[in-house]
């Protein structure tokens, strides 16, 4: 009897030590809260590009954020790349004339949506879409627009005396 | 020259048989598996002493690997001035690679030589010939027991691992190094994710105890019934199940991870 209550009790203990590990980790470790289609609306907002923005990315108003993007897709007759932003249902009096812009954080860092908002008194609601919008700076371009500027400003120079 | 092909032709039959005996042998376990229910008891008894009596061992693993992840990482995040990431980077790769494999290799090592070497005994002592004698299945009666009960224990050790290699990080992050928890903590909280990070890894560390558990239970049930035959029996146990461990591995993370 003492045998199999030390069983017993060392199977529980084991079982119970697992379940709590599972506990901690799926509520401290992990985003458990925000799985698959959690409390939120979605609005969608059209890119003419969207870089290197990713699904899963987060939606940022004032530096806090307050969502995720939940889809990314080419829209085939705009052609133009829709984003599509989940974004969390204590957040819902962003007003419908705000704007998204696609940023990086750091030099290197990951691309989130940043949304700065607008003046208007209407807010935001499920399948609304975001009309003003800035698409991704993209560095190759941007430094490629760079040199070409320095060359023919230093080709001038060169031509002017 | 005729010699060496009947060789190198009875070389390939016999270990393509051996795949073949080991396939048959383990689709029986599985079928025989849902049978041990009637006997609960049974398994309890092996969840306990191949789970509960190899929890300290992962358990001290899992902190101490924490405690190395955080130690090395918070030197070299810091460097780039990054160390808020350090909560989200050991509990991704502790969860998705490091758990499940570190947890399942002890596992073989610990509970899976246990397992093969006490069924191999019990074939050199003819038990499980005196079983059949009296008409008692000995893969339903001592192998699918053991089978569901290491099944049951492999993810439950990872489970164990993961929480205690997170605990070790954050002991050497925040109480050590004087990071501030919030960050450790809320850095991790929207960064990993639930169903990619961490589902993804007990699904792995559930195949683990498949592998590991098939393979210990077929090694010990198919050993020659000498002393020599249940040393080489767990010997093998341990070299295929952390050979199968780390190929499973890659095919899994193959296969779950592409582009996440």
């Amino acid at each position: 009897m003492r045998r199999t209550f030390g069983l017993e009790l060392g199977t529980g203990l084991f079982m119970l030590l697992g379940l709590g590990a599972l506990f901690f980790l799926s509520t401290q470790a992990t985003n458990f809260s925000g799985l698959g289609s959690g409390p939120g609306y979605t609005v969608t907002a059209a890119f003419n590009n969207v870089g290197g923005l990713k699904k899963g990315a987060a939606v940022e108003l004032g530096g806090v954020r307050i969502g995720t993007v939940s889809r990314i897709r080419l829209d085939p007759k705009s052609l133009q790349a829709i984003v599509t932003l989940r974004i969390d249902k204590r957040y819902n009096e962003i007003p419908t004339d705000s704007s998204a812009g696609i940023l990086t954080r750091g030099l290197l860092g990951d691309q989130y949506v940043g949304i700065t908002p607008g003046g208007s008194l209407k807010s935001l609601k499920n399948g609304d879409t975001i009309h003003f919008t800035q698409s991704a700076i993209v560095l190759e371009k941007l430094i490629g627009q760079f040199l070409f500027n320095k060359a023919s400003s230093g080709g001038n120079s060169h031509a002017k005396p | 020259m005729l010699a060496e092909q009947t060789h190198l032709r009875r070389r390939v039959r016999t270990s393509l048989a051996g795949f073949g005996a080991a396939g048959l042998f383990s689709l029986r376990v599985m079928a025989l598996s849902p049978r041990v229910l009637i006997r609960p008891r049974l398994v309890i008894e092996q969840v306990y002493s191949l789970g509960s009596r190899s929890a300290t061992l992962v358990g001290f693993a899992g902190l101490f690997v924490g405690l190395v992840l955080a130690l090395q990482l918070y030197g070299v995040l810091g460097r780039f001035g990054a160390t808020s990431s350090l909560g989200p980077v050991v509990s991704v790769a502790v969860l998705r690679e490091l758990g499940p494999v570190i947890a399942a290799l002890l596992y073989a090592g610990r509970a899976g030589t246990a397992l093969a070497s006490e069924i191999g005994l019990m074939r050199t002592t003819e038990q499980l010939s005196a079983m059949e004698m009296m008409a008692i299945d000995p893969v339903n009666r001592v192998v699918a027991p053991r089978f569901v009960g290491g099944v049951i224990a492999v993810p439950v050790l990872t489970l164990i691992f993961d929480f205690l290699a997170i605990l070790g990080a954050w002991a050497v992050a925040v109480k050590m190094m004087g990071m501030d928890a919030g960050v450790f903590w809320g850095q991790m909280h929207t960064t990993v994710s639930f169903r990619d990070d961490f589902i993804n890894g007990i699904i792995k560390s559930a195949v683990f105890g498949l592998a590991v558990n098939l393979i210990a239970v077929y090694e010990g049930f198919t050993s020659l019934s000498t002393a020599d035959g249940v040393a080489r029996a767990t010997t093998r146990t341990v070299v295929i199940s952390s050979l199968a461990v780390l190929i499973f591995d890659f095919m899994l993370t193959a296969f779950m991870f592409r582009g996440i």
